[in-house]
């Protein structure tokens, strides 16, 4: 039968299959590949831009003139600034290029550290349980019953007093952001934490004496982290979005400091109604396509991690091979009555030169 | 007698991330009214897939071919599931053929009572009004003998116990009259005392409501006791039908062989027993024991301002050096939480546990840790004990590298391939993930990990209930081995009588938190004295058609002497 098979040894899995999103996207099939392949080569070009935004962009971001003079304010589209410029008189190309680079800078400080604090609380505080754990849900609860932005605005208040520095603001931004995600990865993490506590094997690491680091790290944590990729992608796509909220309301980052596509829409406001679309349509765009990449990809992610949702091809009628159920290679059988020598892996006991008890 | 389903050439393919995998290949099999068909077979044989073909219940990556043939009750109308519309289908689910379900805590709604769930069903097909639908309600409840009908037909799920809850899930199939049960492992999922219960119960509806009723189930005893036909399954296909006394006085396919002489019979353990008595010195009795307890109390704390729930109550017991006691006795006796409390994983309230010379009672956990490693434990679930991340060989080095007796997994390796050789899996094994071992495998794993620092005390809380049959006398054949071998003293928990006798020196009985029977496996097995050791041993089905039903008349018999 298939002795062949399950007397070689299982094959390891390649670094493509194992890699987490490669994984996923040769795994999906249909409408769900294409939502995830749309949202990867968005997301790709956005990080492109963001990396290369000195080369690709035309000007600096805050440059007002060059050699022929000054740029001039809310000039419309034309072959020296192919998106015209706004009512500061900045390029509106450069600038949207430019703030692909902070929004990227936000979105790294922020998650980065919003996983790093988050993570930590959610095992310890699932792990330990006690007061420790009921004072952090507690804490967690009432950030949550607070607006974001809301927060998010006094934090930058605290920390910078509302205007700064690229580095200063690009800092403030991401940790009000942080502090809005934290209790998202905390509520994650302690939540698989408690569960994983009760598993079999957590509880056979305690009757073997591991000292509660142990299991903390290597038993609970490494498999309590399956769902991260998840939130770290819709984090994402929403640090960008509370990013561009405190711009426009006025709290991100001087024009002079950095390019940041909430700020230019905020002050493309009166632009709107006097006639001048180009100052507040490209940054708008930017923060829509920059948002929809980054869901796509979280969304597909989503559904392929749930098996019930994961869509597949369907099989030929009656198609495949039986499964080989049975622990007893060629059935029950072959095994000699009632003996265990013989079971399982019969023929290949030899192959691996493992001596069979007489 | 007419033909409730027929079931021509089936096949069901499921797509998986693996590629396409057939379940169930060119089966063919049919129920007449009246009749109970039995599907056995070990788990992934297809048996269940081919259950839920007749209902029309596989999910939508299933792919089918072949026909299965419904006739109704009255033998006028025939569907084909396989081709039917949805509609269709809806209209004869419940109509001609109803379903119960494994787990009957999952198969009720919780949030609605269970006289609701049982007329919405009868609305649903019927154009009935609600009072008449009460009464048709309340009339099916007394059928299946749950007391008091007209009063607890307004009470919730959790208000009744498992075996009731199993009752009201057949109450409702039998409300629709349908011509066809499907009964997937009714009784698994239920205490042995209650399963002859419910076992009972079927055999009513077939004889007093005429249904042909098909019956999976892994449990021979269960196939001996109800059914009057079997099919056996194995890897999708039919490889066995006969009569169920034929397959079991004769059974004609060489799977069926295995299958039956894997089975446990209560009695085949006490000449093993009586030889290890006879082997051990004189003095042995002497010994300081490994495990004593006495007045064990162990209390679960309530909820707010809520008494607290005794598991155990006042229990005395020893495991002296090199014995193996065997704790039986139905979910919620206790048993477990016993064994859990050896282990120092829950706290003992009251009374007196001494395990290996440490007072339990209120010790300090940094107190206990260097015992730890003289005590092994084997979990129930062979499929959660191991770190899906790790190894095998990581997970067996576990309790090496903890106390200190390699510097890491690949320095304790020599030691893990001995260890795996001597649960007798190939050292290749060691190199794949606990996923990629079967449920028998994953046990013997789990049996070497505890091993690993050759402990003086084994606890083995129900190692083999979540195995197929045929494993399971395979992992009990090579505990027995290695109990020899090490000679560790072993507290072996389980619920079935059968395999505790296999195993024990001793057997303890437990009922609500209480010892109620002690002695060798002569004692108890052979003459017991409490009644609810008497009940328990007779509702244990055997394998052989002729004894069950003797058997079933004593337990009757015994049932109204109480």
């Amino acid at each position: 039968m298939t002795t062949e098979t399950i007397a070689s040894r299982a094959p390891k899995r390649r670094l493509r299959d194992r890699l987490p999103v490669v994984h996923q996207l040769r795994q999906s099939v249909g409408l769900q590949r294409g939502m995830l392949v749309a949202g990867l080569v968005i997301t790709a070009v956005f990080v492109l831009v963001a990396l290369l935004a000195p080369w690709l962009a035309p000007y600096g971001f805050a440059q007002l003139r060059n050699d022929q003079g000054s740029f001039g304010s809310s000039q419309p589209p034309s072959p020296e600034h192919v998106w015209g410029t706004t009512v500061g008189g900045y390029d509106v190309l450069s600038r949207v290029l430019w703030g692909a680079q902070t929004a990227l800078l936000v979105i790294i400080v922020a998650v980065v550290l919003s996983l790093f604090v988050g993570v930590l609380l959610g095992l310890f505080s699932g792990y330990f349980g006690g007061w420790l754990d009921r004072v952090l849900v507690v804490v967690c609860d009432a950030i949550y019953a607070f607006p974001a932005l809301l927060l998010a605005i006094l934090m930058a208040i605290i920390i910078s007093g509302g205007q700064s520095s690229l580095l200063g603001g690009v800092l403030a931004a991401a940790i009000s952001i942080t502090v809005i995600f934290i209790p998202q990865y905390f509520r994650v993490i302690r939540a698989e934490t408690v569960r994983i506590k009760a598993e079999a094997y957590v509880e056979s690491a305690k009757v073997l004496g591991a000292p509660s680091s142990r299991i903390m790290f290597r038993h609970v944590l490494r498999n309590a982290t399956r769902t991260l990729p998840l939130i770290f992608t819709l984090n994402s796509s929403e640090a960008i979005l509370t990013l561009a909220g405190l711009g426009f309301l006025g709290f991100g980052i001087e024009p002079t400091s950095g390019a940041e596509w909430g700020y230019d829409l905020n002050k493309s406001l009166a632009d709107v109604s006097s006639g001048i679309w180009w100052t507040a349509l490209y940054p708008g765009l930017a923060i829509v396509f920059a948002v929809l990449g980054i869901t796509l990809v979280g969304e597909s992610l989503n559904d392929l991690a749930d098996p019930r949702l994961r869509g597949r091809r369907r099989v030929a009628q009656s198609a495949g091979d039986v499964a080989e159920t049975s622990v007893v290679p060629g059935g029950t059988l072959t095994a000699g009555p009632g003996g265990l020598r013989g079971l399982e892996d019969g023929e290949t006991f030899d192959e691996h030169g493992i001596e069979v008890k007489p | 007698m007419s033909t409730v389903v027929d079931i021509k050439g089936l096949g069901v393919s499921f797509a998986t991330d693996a590629g396409a995998v057939k379940a169930v290949d060119d089966v063919s099999l049919s129920v007449e009214r009246g009749e109970v068909l039995a599907v056995v077979g070990e788990s992934g044989s297809g048996k269940t897939v081919t259950a839920k073909t007749i209902l029309g219940l596989l999910p939508e990556t299933a792919t089918t071919r072949g026909a299965v043939i419904l006739s109704n009750k009255a033998g006028t109308a025939e569907h084909d599931v396989i081709s039917i519309s949805k509609k269709q289908l809806r209209s004869v689910r419940g109509t001609d053929v109803a379903m119960i379900f494994q787990e009957p805590s999952t198969a009720l709604n919780p949030v609605y009572t269970v006289g609701w769930q049982i007329i919405e069903g009868l609305q649903a097909h019927t154009d009935i009004s609600s009072k008449d639908a009460r009464i048709k309600a309340v009339d099916a409840l007394r059928r299946v003998g749950i007391p008091d009908p007209e009063v607890r037909i307004d009470h919730y799920p959790h208000q009744f116990s498992g075996g009731q809850k199993q009752r009201i899930v057949i109450a409702m199939a039998l409300v629709l009259d349908p011509g066809l049960i499907v009964a997937d492992e009714p009784t698994t999922a239920l205490d042995v005392t209650v399963q002859a219960e419910i076992l009972d119960l079927l055999r009513r509806c077939r004889d007093e409501f005429g249904m042909g009723i098909v019956l999976i189930t892994h449990n021979m005893g269960v196939v001996a006791d109800l059914a009057d036909r079997v099919v056996v399954m194995y890897q999708g296909r039919v490889v066995e039908e006969a009569d169920a006394q034929t397959l079991f006085a004769s059974p004609q396919a060489d799977y069926t062989k295995a299958l039956l002489a894997a089975v446990p019979y209560v009695g085949h353990g006490t000449v093993r027993a009586a030889e290890r008595a006879a082997a051990r010195p004189t003095n042995w009795a002497e010994q300081p024991p490994v495990v004593e307890a006495k007045g064990l109390e162990i209390v679960y704390p309530g909820r707010f301002g809520r008494p607290g729930f005794r598991a155990v109550n006042g229990v005395d017991f020893v495991i002296r050096p090199g014995e193996v006691l065997g704790l039986v006795g139905e979910s919620g006796s206790g048993k477990t939480t016993i064994g859990r409390a050896i282990a120092g994983l829950t706290g003992v309230t009251g009374g007196s546990l001494t395990v290996l010379g440490h007072e339990m009672n209120g010790i300090r956990e940094r107190d206990f840790r260097p015992s730890r490693s003289r005590i092994g434990f084997v979990f129930q679930d062979p499929a959660s004990s191991f770190n899906p991340l790790l190894t095998i060989a990581d997970c067996v080095a576990e309790p090496l590298v903890i106390h200190g007796r390699a510097r890491d997994a690949s320095a304790a390796r020599k030691r893990v391939d001995e260890l795996l050789e001597a649960v007798q899996l190939p050292r290749a094994y060691g190199d794949r993930y606990p996923h990629e071992l079967s449920g028998g495998q994953r046990q013997r794993a789990s049996l070497a990990r505890s091993l690993a620092l050759e402990p003086e005390l084994l606890i083995a809380d129900e190692p083999t209930s979540a195995l197929d049959v045929s494993v399971q006398a395979r992992v009990l054949e090579l505990f027995a081995e290695l109990q020899l071998e090490f000679g560790f003293a072993s507290l072996f928990i389980s619920h079935d009588l059968a395999v505790v006798d296999l195993l024990a020196d001793r057997i303890a009985v437990m009922y609500r938190g209480s010892l109620v029977e002690e002695g060798t496996g002569v004692e108890v097995l052979g003459s017991p004295v409490d009644p609810y050791t008497q009940r328990l041993l007779a509702s244990l089905p055997v394998p052989d058609p002729v004894a069950q039903a003797e058997r079933r008349e004593h337990l009757w018999r015994l049932r109204e002497g109480d």
